[in-house]
């Protein structure tokens, strides 16, 4: 029987702090990260799949064309060339995260350049990537192309998406004792994952193994099926270990339908391997925004409204759309509030989730407005958000589950040393460099998904975890293991994390922050229901069972686990789904982030020299991962606040900065030592392990705190991102 | 990539046979590499010049320094010669790149390290140098990286090293041994080329030709700058970069080198900007004057138009430190 449970209610037990053996919430070091960091972790590229030959995806070198032929018998005449695919079930662009289908799209209408329009197979990688650069394509070009998104016409059914108009913004701005209308603009983001997409198809009959690299799988499964026109129960996906995925391994991806259309036709496996220019050429972008944030707030620094207006891009016919205004509904308060979001149809290269998406960009013009108005009024920047707390929902009038915002702005100024700040701009100097201090707050909304697992007691007394949960270098492994092995108790080492194939019990995937809260709740109920097993053996209640290295406590009875079993394993299922707490409250995560900076008054140059982050994002599962993630998202907020952008040519919506030495992640000597400090919290109503997401919510205002203190520095308000030195020097006088 | 027969030269002679009959030389193939993936360079024989005996630092009968053209990045910059009587070199070649491809990277082969420009590197876009007669992407398009100086309606590209920076304003020369045998000297200044309507040459080097060394005249002395500005600290290439060696005598400038990266189709050196220094007592209206003097032709692009104030503003804070007394940067 498997141990459903729906989250109706908050959770009154408080189960896993009951635990005895300890190791929910410690720095437990990741079990899979010695292999990784030894190159013994397989990626997709890596598998060794015998008689595997390499795929390589043919771009198309027009924004907008029909595809009027291919001349294959050219490129099969080259050496070692196999087979060359243009098959109408090639995809155009990756399925949207969650998508669970991926309609047939076909390449022979090219939408944007770089567009995947055939394959090319060889015994080589090099071979069929020399082909796929010869494949000679013939093109009815077509001149309907739009690249601008910012000269685009909008459809009427593009216009203000999510919208709300609650009070008149025009006149609570008119009769506002301070008030601020500005536009923000933020470039588009690759998710520059480490690892490039690959994917390797072999079939064996009707059945097709794709050894990919995928955050998502139980969804994924469903999108080649449904590409492909087969049954999902045909398919199997592996992806145990995955480079990084950032939101662009979400939904299934040209090269995964390619390898499995040409393995299929070969009968050979099939590798498929993006090169690094390919994955900014067709690989799911961050839209650009442009954002007009209004803010009007009374006398004593209360906001009466906020107005947070969008837009965005993506592709003819995609459902996605930057979710920018996501936290800007709840955070604050305000009783007029006005948020949409259009979207313009451009032919640029499909947009969809990057590392936060919505409140990532969102909160970093939010935060830049709130930095602005507190000034305007004359109030500290931390004091101006405090006052702006709100007690309930202002939208929905819901309470909101736990949020340590206060907290965490408290926590974090005094960490930080924010009470030595000089709070009127451009007063602090060392030489050429202007030193400055900010602050911005963190928010990202929070989620639960359902999700499934199964745990094993094996005969020998060794939990056995299993599930298609993904690890994206998040800690998936080790949080499993950790609550599992608290659960069951059972030392680390004598619990085994199986993840990443679809044969094992469907999960959340990795996305959105909520992976780990919904995964974990999984595990935990499956060890629920072995904890019920073992409690039915002993006549005991589960809730007076005391586990630990091995041996159960029940009472005035103490056995080992494996004296209890007999020689027999026994098998837990969980099953967790989301319910009425999702909607009964408002569920964020929060934080405050607190930056120095120092600008180079010669030539713009910006270091950052201190970061300071305080995080509430429910229950901590493990500190090292849970502390690593947010010096990732708090390095990813240098790097949109100063050095990212894709560089779009405006001509034929190209991108100019398509490998890793132009299009500029932060490098270590950008990074300054960050400190993080979570605060401690328990969220009943957020799922049945009290955890919340974290994964996402250092990112979300981190970028707002650079410019915030470059201003600091400076006097100089950067509302075009990123604020990189041009844009310093002219706002500098000589 | 394209396929390509591989050979290794044992002597310079065999080296410069093969150079001759059209291979292209590799060494440490840092770049050459990367652009033969991307088939921008589809070279049809490499031949590799690894086992060829130019990985010394020697000293010159003048006493000054013989650079091997196979001397990696890391190996000159780490040099106790190079770090104490050319340090301006030591400086410039460690902003550029990552250890690792310092490491591998060589003297000879980073005088030959192609644009960065965007649109050479992409074979959908049309690039004259990349493609002759194709016509210029950059301009008209994303041109941040792009030169200020010495540009042409066929191309806007701009020279990306650091080393060829620091040589230019150490008045060093490229050893080259032609095709026949025969051993010449071009001042580093002279050895890459402005565009004009060639711009698929880079520099001087003709069929066959081989660098084998870089000569650095005796130690200058003075004081020596090296100033990279770029988008993120480390890992990136220059928007400007300037190298100085300065010498000061009873607070007047006696003499003083400057060489300019990322603005031009070659490291830029322009002697009236030495000249309206040389002799003068140093003041923020000088460095103004010199910076004027540099960029009275300087023409934007559009995306790179920051960099003539970029440009003027780095020029004048290297002159205020190249000039500080007692200076040492």
């Amino acid at each position: 029987m498997t141990n459903k449970f729906e989250m109706n209610d908050p959770v009154a037990d408080l189960k896993l702090d009951r635990m005895k053996q300890g190791l929910v919430g410690s720095p437990m070091d990741r079990p899979d990260g010695k292999m990784k960091v030894s190159g013994q972790a397989t990626y997709a590229h890596e598998w060794d799949v015998p008689g595997r030959v390499y795929g390589f995806l043919v771009r198309s070198r027009h924004p907008r064309a029909r595809v009027t032929g291919i001349n294959r018998d050219a490129v099969m005449q080259m050496p070692g060339i196999l087979g060359v695919y243009d098959d109408k079930r090639l995809l155009r662009n990756p399925a949207q995260g969650m998508a669970d289908e991926a309609p047939v799209q076909g390449t022979e209408e090219v939408f944007y350049l770089g567009q995947p329009i055939a394959l090319v197979v060889a015994e080589t990688f090099e071979q069929a990537r020399h082909g796929a650069e010869a494949l000679e394509v013939s093109y009815t070009t077509l001149d309907d192309g739009v690249f601008d998104p910012e000269t685009a016409n909008i459809a009427d059914d593009d216009r203000g998406r999510k919208a709300l108009d609650q009070g008149d913004i025009e006149t609570a701005m008119a009769q506002a004792e301070f008030s601020l209308d500005e536009t923000y603009r933020t470039p588009g983001h690759n998710s520059a994952a480490m690892e490039p997409h690959c994917s390797i198809a072999e079939w064996d009959g009707d059945q097709l193994t794709l050894r990919g690299s995928y955050q998502m799988l139980k969804f994924n499964r469903n999108e080649l099926a449904d590409s492909l026109g087969i049954d999902p129960a045909n398919v199997r996906i592996l992806s145990p270990y995955i480079g990084g995925g950032f939101g662009s391994k979400l939904g299934i991806a040209p090269e995964a339908v390619s390898a499995a259309i040409a393995a299929k036709d070969l009968g050979r496996p099939v590798c498929v391997t993006l090169a690094r220019q390919q994955v900014f050429d067709m690989v799911m972008r961050r839209s650009e925004t442009r954002q007009r944030v209004r803010l009007a707030c009374d006398q004593s620094g209360k906001l009466t409204a906020i107005g947070h207006e969008a837009l965005v891009s993506n592709l003819p016919g995609e459902t996605f759309s930057e979710p920018v205004v996501q936290a800007t509904h709840f955070l604050y308060g305000g009783a007029t509030r006005r948020l949409g979001i259009d979207v313009a149809r451009v032919n640029r290269m499909c947009a969809g989730s990057v590392r936060g998406p919505g409140e990532a960009v969102g909160m970093q013009a939010l935060e830049n407005a709130m930095d602005e108005l507190a000034e305007r009024a004359g109030i500290d920047p931390v004091e101006f958000r405090k006052r702006n707390i709100p007690e309930e929902h202002p939208e929905k009038g819901i309470p909101y589950s736990t949020r340590k915002l206060h907290e965490a702005l408290d926590e974090g100024a005094k960490r930080f040393g924010w009470e030595k700040r000089s709070a009127e701009p451009a007063k602090v100097r060392e030489g050429e460099w202007l030193i400055g201090t900010g602050m911005a707050t963190a928010a990202r909304v929070n989620m639960l998904q359902e999700s499934q697992a199964r745990v094993t007691l094996t005969a020998e007394g060794k939990a056995v975890v299993e599930t298609d949960m993904t690890d994206i270098g998040t800690g998936t492994y080790a949080i499993l293991t950790q609550i599992s092995g608290d659960m069951l108790g059972l030392p680390p080492e004598n619990v085994e994390t199986r993840l990443g194939d679809t044969d094992f019990p469907p999960a959340s995937g990795s996305g959105g922050s909520f992976g780990a809260s919904s995964s974990g709740s999984a595990v935990f109920l499956a060890c629920e229901d072995i904890r019920k097993q073992i409690a039915e053996k002993l006549q005991a209640d589960e809730a007076d069972l005391d586990l630990e290295n091995g041996e159960v406590n029940a009472g005035d009875q103490t056995h080992k686990l494996s004296d209890l079993l007999n020689g027999k394993p026994m098998t837990g299922e969980g099953h967790v789904v989301p319910g009425k707490t999702g909607e009964a409250v408002s569920q964020g995560t929060y934080g405050a982030f607190f930056v120095e900076v120092a600008v180079n008054s010669t030539t713009g140059e910006t270091r950052v020299r201190r970061m300071q982050g305080t995080f509430d994002a429910g229950r901590i599962l493990n500190e090292k991962t849970a502390t690593s993630q947010c010096y990732g998202g708090m390095v990813w907020g240098i790097g949109i606040a100063l050095t990212e952008e894709l560089m779009f040519d405006n001509r034929d919506g190209h991108i100019a900065n398509r490998d890793l030495a132009e299009y500029h992640v932060p490098v270590n000597l950008d990074v300054p030592d960050i400190e993080v400090h979570l605060l401690k919290e328990r969220d009943p109503w957020a799922s049945p392990i009290q955890s919340k997401g974290i994964g996402e919510l250092s990112i979300c205002g981190a970028a707002a705190a650079i410019t915030n203190a470059m201003y600091n520095a400076t006097g100089i308000r950067f509302r075009d991102y990123p604020a990189t030195l041009d844009k310093v020097i002219s706002g500098m006088a000589d | 990539m394209r396929p390509f027969n591989y050979s290794r030269a044992e002597t310079e002679k065999e080296a410069a046979d093969a150079g001759s009959d059209g291979a292209t030389f590799i060494a440490g193939g840092t770049n050459l590499l990367d652009l033969m993936k991307l088939e921008v360079m589809t070279p049809d024989a490499l031949v590799d010049i690894n086992p060829l005996d130019l990985k010394s630092i020697s000293t010159t009968d003048d006493g000054g320094l013989r650079i091997g053209a196979l001397v990696t990045n890391s190996d000159c910059a780490a040099d106790q010669r190079v770090r104490h009587d050319y340090p301006v070199l030591s400086k410039a070649i460690l902003a550029g790149a990552s250890g690792q491809l310092r490491n591998k990277a060589t003297t000879g082969g980073n005088l030959c390290q192609r644009t960065r420009c965007y649109y050479f590197y992409d074979t959908a876009m049309p690039c004259n140098k990349r493609e002759p007669g194709s016509g210029c992407g950059a301009i008209g398009g994303v041109n941040r990286l792009h030169a200020i100086l010495g540009a042409s309606d066929a191309c806007i590209a701009t020279y990306p090293g650091d080393m060829a920076v620091a040589l230019s304003a150490l008045d060093a020369s490229v050893e080259i041994r032609s095709a026949n045998g025969n051993m010449r000297s071009v001042p580093v200044t002279d050895f890459h080329r402005l565009p004009g309507d060639t711009p698929e040459k880079d520099n001087v080097l003709e069929t066959g030709d081989l660098i084998t060394a870089v000569t650095l005249p005796p130690p200058p002395g003075g004081t020596h700058v090296y100033r990279k500005v770029r988008d993120r600290s480390s890992y990136a290439f220059a928007l400007v970069s300037v190298a100085a060696v300065a010498k000061m005598e009873n607070g007047k400038i006696s003499g003083i080198r400057l060489a300019f990266g990322g603005i031009a189709h070659k490291p830029w050196h322009d002697p009236a900007v030495e000249d309206v220094l040389t002799g003068e007592s140093p003041s923020e209206a000088l460095f103004d004057k010199a910076g004027e003097i540099l960029l009275k032709d300087a023409i934007g692009q559009g995306s790179n138009d920051f960099k003539i104030p970029l440009a003027r503003r780095t020029l004048s804070a290297v002159l205020r430190q190249a000039t500080a007394s007692g200076a040492s940067a």
